[in-house]
C-alpha cells in the first residue's frame, strides 16, 4: 500500500495553498487587528513560493505528470494556468490591504478564503475527471459566494453574494445533469474514457448532443457568456471591489481553463456541434454586452459587461481552434485564447486596483461621474486608468491590442474572417465606453456640488503593483514575443 | 418486476419533485420532498445499492429536511405568490426542452447506455459498505479530500456571514 508520496509531491504547490489557508485562519484570532497585515503577506509569500515551484517546474521538465489514479494531470497546460493564477492571487491580495481597511472589512479570513477559492480553482486547471473538475469549481465558488457577501454592512453586497449563490447553484445543477449523462453513457467520468465512448458511440447519439448542451450551459454561467450572464453586472457591482478584481479574472481563467480541456480533452470528438453552438453564443455576447455597456453609468457595472465581452472574444479564439483545420489544427486558436486570458488578467486588475483606490468622503466612488477631473489632482492614477482603458479597449501599442490580433487572427486562419469583422466592429463600439472614462477624467471638471473630492487609498506595495501591470500591459504589447512562445509550448493539443 | 419498481419510483420522484416547487405552502414542499428522499432511497435499493440507501435516508429525510422544516418555521414564512407568476414562464420553457429532446431521439434513434454491471459483480463479493470505503479512500481519495475542504469552507463561511460582532473588531 503506497502512502501517495509522489502524489504528494506532484500537487506540491496545491499542497502549500491549502496548508497556508489553514495557518491563516488558524492565526487569525490570535492575530491583533493591527498585525493582521503579517496574514496578507504570509499568503504573498506562500504564492511566492508556488510560484516558483511551478516555474522550476516549467523549465526543468515540463512534462504531463498523472497523480491520484489519473484523476489530475500536471501538465504544460495546468502549468500555465497555475502560473497565472498565483500571480493573479497574489496582486488580488496586495491590492486588497488598503482597499479592506478603507472599508473597514479587513478580516483574516479574507486571506485564508482567497487561498481555498484558488486551491479550488488549482483543481479546476489540473484535474481530468468531470467529478473532480466540478468539485473544483464548488471549492471555488462556495469561497466566492462568502467573500461577495462579506462587506455585510451593505445590503447591496448581501443581496449580490445571495443572487449569485442561487444563480450559482442552479447552473452548477444544469452541469453536474450533463456530467450524469455523459457517465451513464461511458461509464466513467474521466475525460479520456469519454473520449473514446463518443468515438465508439459516434456524434450522432441523441444523449451525447443533449449532454453536451447542459454542460456548456453550466460552464456559460461561469464563463458569464449571453444568455447567462445576468448575474454579473448585480455580483460584480455589490461585492468589494477587491473581490469583483478577484471574480472577473480568476474565476473567469480558471472557469476557461477547465471548459477548455473538457470540450477538448472530453468533448474533442464533437468539436463540429460544439463550435456551432460557442459560435451563436460568441456573437450573442459581443452584441449584448458592448450594447449594454454604453448605458452604463456605474463604472464597476460597466466593468462587468467588459468582462463580458471579453469573454465573446475569448470564445472567437475557442471556436477557431474548434473548425480550425489542417496541419496546426486547432493550436493557433487555443494559444491565442490563453494569451487573451493572461493579457486581460492584467489589464482588469489594474482597472479595479485604480477603482479600489479611489474613496469619496470615506465612501467608495464608483460612479463614472467621480472620476472627473482625476487628471488635475491625481495625474498618476488618472495615466494608470488611461493605460488599462485603452488596453481594455485594444488600442496600440498595449498589449490589449495584441490579445485582440492574435484572437482575430486565429479567426481568420480557422476561415471565419466574418467573424472577425464583426468582433473588430463591436471592438471599436467598445473603444466608446473605455474612453468615455478616460474624457471625464481629463477634460471634466468635477461638479462644484461635490462635498468632498475624491481621494486615493494606497500603499507602497500597490504602487509597485500598479506599477509592473502598467509595465506589463505595455512591453507585452511592444514585446509579445516571450508571451506567445509560453502560450504555444503550453496548448492542449487538439483530436 | 424490477422494472415496475423503476417506475413507480420513478414517477413518485418526478412528480414530488414538481409538487415541491409547485405547492404555495412550505411546509407542504417540505414534506414533498421528504417522500422524494424515500423514493430515492428506494431506487438505491432496486440497483443493490443498500449502503448508499441508509445513507440517503439517515442524511437527506433526517439531518438535512429537519433543518429545512426548523428554517420554514423559524422564518415563519407565508405564502409567497410573487414567484408563481412565472408559471408560464417555465412552463414554456420545459415544454421547448421536451420538443427538443423528443424530435432529437426521434430523428437519431434511441441510445442505450452503457452496458452497466450488476452491482454484487462489480463489488466482488465483497460487503457494499467495505466497497464504498475502498473506492473512497484509495481511487476517489482526491475529490473526497476536496469535498472535505468544501465542507470546511461552508463552515467557515457561515460563520464569517452571520457572526454578530466580527466587524467590530476592527483595528
Amino acid at each position: 500500500m503506497s502512502l501517495y508520496g509522489t502524489d504528494l509531491l506532484a500537487l506540491l504547490p496545491e499542497l502549500i495553498v491549502v496548508l497556508t489557508a489553514c495557518v491563516v485562519i488558524a492565526l487569525d484570532p490570535v492575530t491583533p487587528a493591527s498585525r493582521r497585515d503579517l496574514l496578507a503577506w504570509l499568503s504573498v509569500g506562500a504564492l511566492a513560493l508556488c510560484l516558483g515551484l511551478t516555474g522550476w517546474q516549467i523549465s526543468v521538465e515540463n512534462v504531463r505528470v498523472s497523480a491520484f489514479s489519473d484523476l489530475v494531470a500536471i501538465d504544460a497546460y495546468a502549468r500555465f494556468w497555475k502560473v497565472l493564477l498565483y500571480s493573479v492571487t497574489g496582486v488580488t491580495i496586495v491590492l486588497s490591504l488598503p482597499y479592506l481597511k478603507a472599508e473597514r472589512i479587513h478580516l483574516g479570513e479574507y486571506y485564508g478564503f482567497i487561498l481555498l477559492a484558488l486551491s479550488g480553482m488549482l483543481v479546476m486547471v489540473s484535474a481530468v475527471d468531470l467529478l473532480t473538475i466540478y468539485l473544483g469549481t464548488e471549492l471555488m465558488s462556495i469561497s466566492l459566494y462568502v467573500m461577495t457577501g462579506l462587506n455585510r454592512s451593505k445590503p447591496r453586497s448581501l443581496e449580490a453574494s445571495a443572487k449569485y449563490f442561487v444563480l450559482g447553484a442552479f447552473s452548477s445543477g444544469i452541469l453536474l445533469y450533463g456530467i450524469s449523462l455523459l457517465y451513464g453513457l461511458a461509464g466513467s467520468t474521466k475525460l479520456a474514457s469519454i473520449a473514446g465512448a463518443i468515438g465508439t458511440r459516434g456524434t450522432e447519439d441523441p444523449l451525447v448532443l443533449i449532454a453536451t448542451i447542459l454542460i456548456a450551459v453550466g460552464f456559460s454561467f461561469k464563463l458569464a457568456a449571453v444568455p447567462f450572464h445576468m448575474w454579473t453586472p448585480d455580483v460584480y457591482q455589490g461585492a468589494p471591489t477587491s473581490i469583483t478584481a478577484f471574480l472577473a479574472v480568476a474565476s473567469k481563467a480558471a472557469s476557461f481553463a477547465a471548459f477548455i480541456r473538457v470540450f477538448v480533452e472530453g468533448l474533442g470528438g464533437l468539436k463540429a456541434d460544439w463550435s456551432i453552438l460557442f459560435l451563436i453564443i460568441s456573437i450573442l455576447t459581443l452584441v449584448l454586452g458592448n450594447v449594454v455597456a454604453i448605458v452604463q453609468t456605474n463604472i464597476k457595472r460597466m466593468l462587468a459587461y467588459s468582462s463580458i465581452v471579453h469573454a465573446g472574444y475569448v470564445l472567437i479564439g475557442f471556436v477557431a481552434a474548434g473548425r480550425g483545420d489542417g496541419a496546426s489544427g486547432g493550436t493557433p486558436g487555443l494559444a491565442s485564447v490563453m494569451m487573451y486570458l493572461a493579457i486581460y488578467s492584467f489589464m482588469t486588475l489594474g482597472a479595479f486596483a485604480v477603482i479600489g483606490m479611489l474613496r469619496k468622503g470615506g465612501m467608495e466612488g464608483e460612479e463614472i461621474e467621480d472620476f472627473a477631473g482625476l487628471a488635475k489632482r491625481q495625474p498618476l492614477a488618472a495615466f494608470l486608468m488611461l493605460v488599462f482603458m485603452a488596453s481594455l479597449a485594444g488600442i496600440p501599442p498595449t498589449a490589449g491590442f495584441i490579445a485582440k490580433f492574435y484572437v482575430f487572427m486565429a479567426a481568420v486562419e480557422a476561415g471565419l474572417a466574418w467573424l472577425a469583422a464583426v468582433a473588430l466592429i463591436f471592438a471599436a463600439v467598445s473603444a466608446y465606453y473605455y474612453m468615455r472614462v478616460v474624457m471625464v477624467m481629463y477634460m471634466r471638471e468635477p461638479s462644484s456640488s461635490s462635498v468632498a473630492p475624491p481621494q486615493l487609498a494606497t500603499s507602497p506595495a500597490l504602487s509597485f503593483v500598479l506599477a509592473c501591470a502598467v509595465a506589463g500591459v505595455i512591453l507585452f504589447g511592444l514585446f509579445p514575443n516571450p508571451l506567445v512562445s509560453f502560450a504555444l509550448q503550453s496548448v492542449l493539443t487538439l483530436k | 418486476m424490477e422494472q415496475a419498481f423503476f417506475f413507480y419510483f420513478a414517477f413518485v420522484i418526478a412528480a414530488t419533485s414538481v409538487l415541491v416547487v409547485a405547492l404555495r405552502n412550505p411546509i407542504y414542499s417540505t414534506l414533498a420532498l421528504l417522500v422524494m428522499f424515500f423514493h430515492v432511497a428506494g431506487l438505491y435499493v432496486t440497483l443493490h445499492a443498500e449502503f448508499l440507501a441508509a445513507v440517503q435516508i439517515i442524511v437527506y429525510a433526517g439531518a438535512i429536511l429537519v433543518l429545512y422544516l426548523f428554517v420554514v418555521m423559524l422564518l415563519n414564512l407565508k405564502q409567497d405568490v410573487r414567484y408563481h407568476r412565472q408559471w408560464p414562464m417555465a412552463a414554456a420553457v420545459g415544454a421547448t426542452l421536451v420538443i427538443e429532446a423528443i424530435i432529437l431521439t426521434a430523428m437519431k434513434g434511441s441510445t442505450t447506455p452503457a452496458a452497466a454491471t450488476d452491482t454484487e459483480t462489480a463489488i466482488g463479493g465483497a460487503g457494499n459498505t467495505e466497497a464504498i470505503g475502498d473506492v473512497l479512500y484509495t481511487t476517489y481519495l482526491f475529490p473526497f479530500e476536496v469535498a472535505s475542504l468544501i465542507l470546511l469552507v461552508a463552515m467557515i463561511g457561515a460563520i464569517v456571514l452571520a457572526k454578530k460582532d466580527i466587524g467590530e473588531r476592527e483595528a
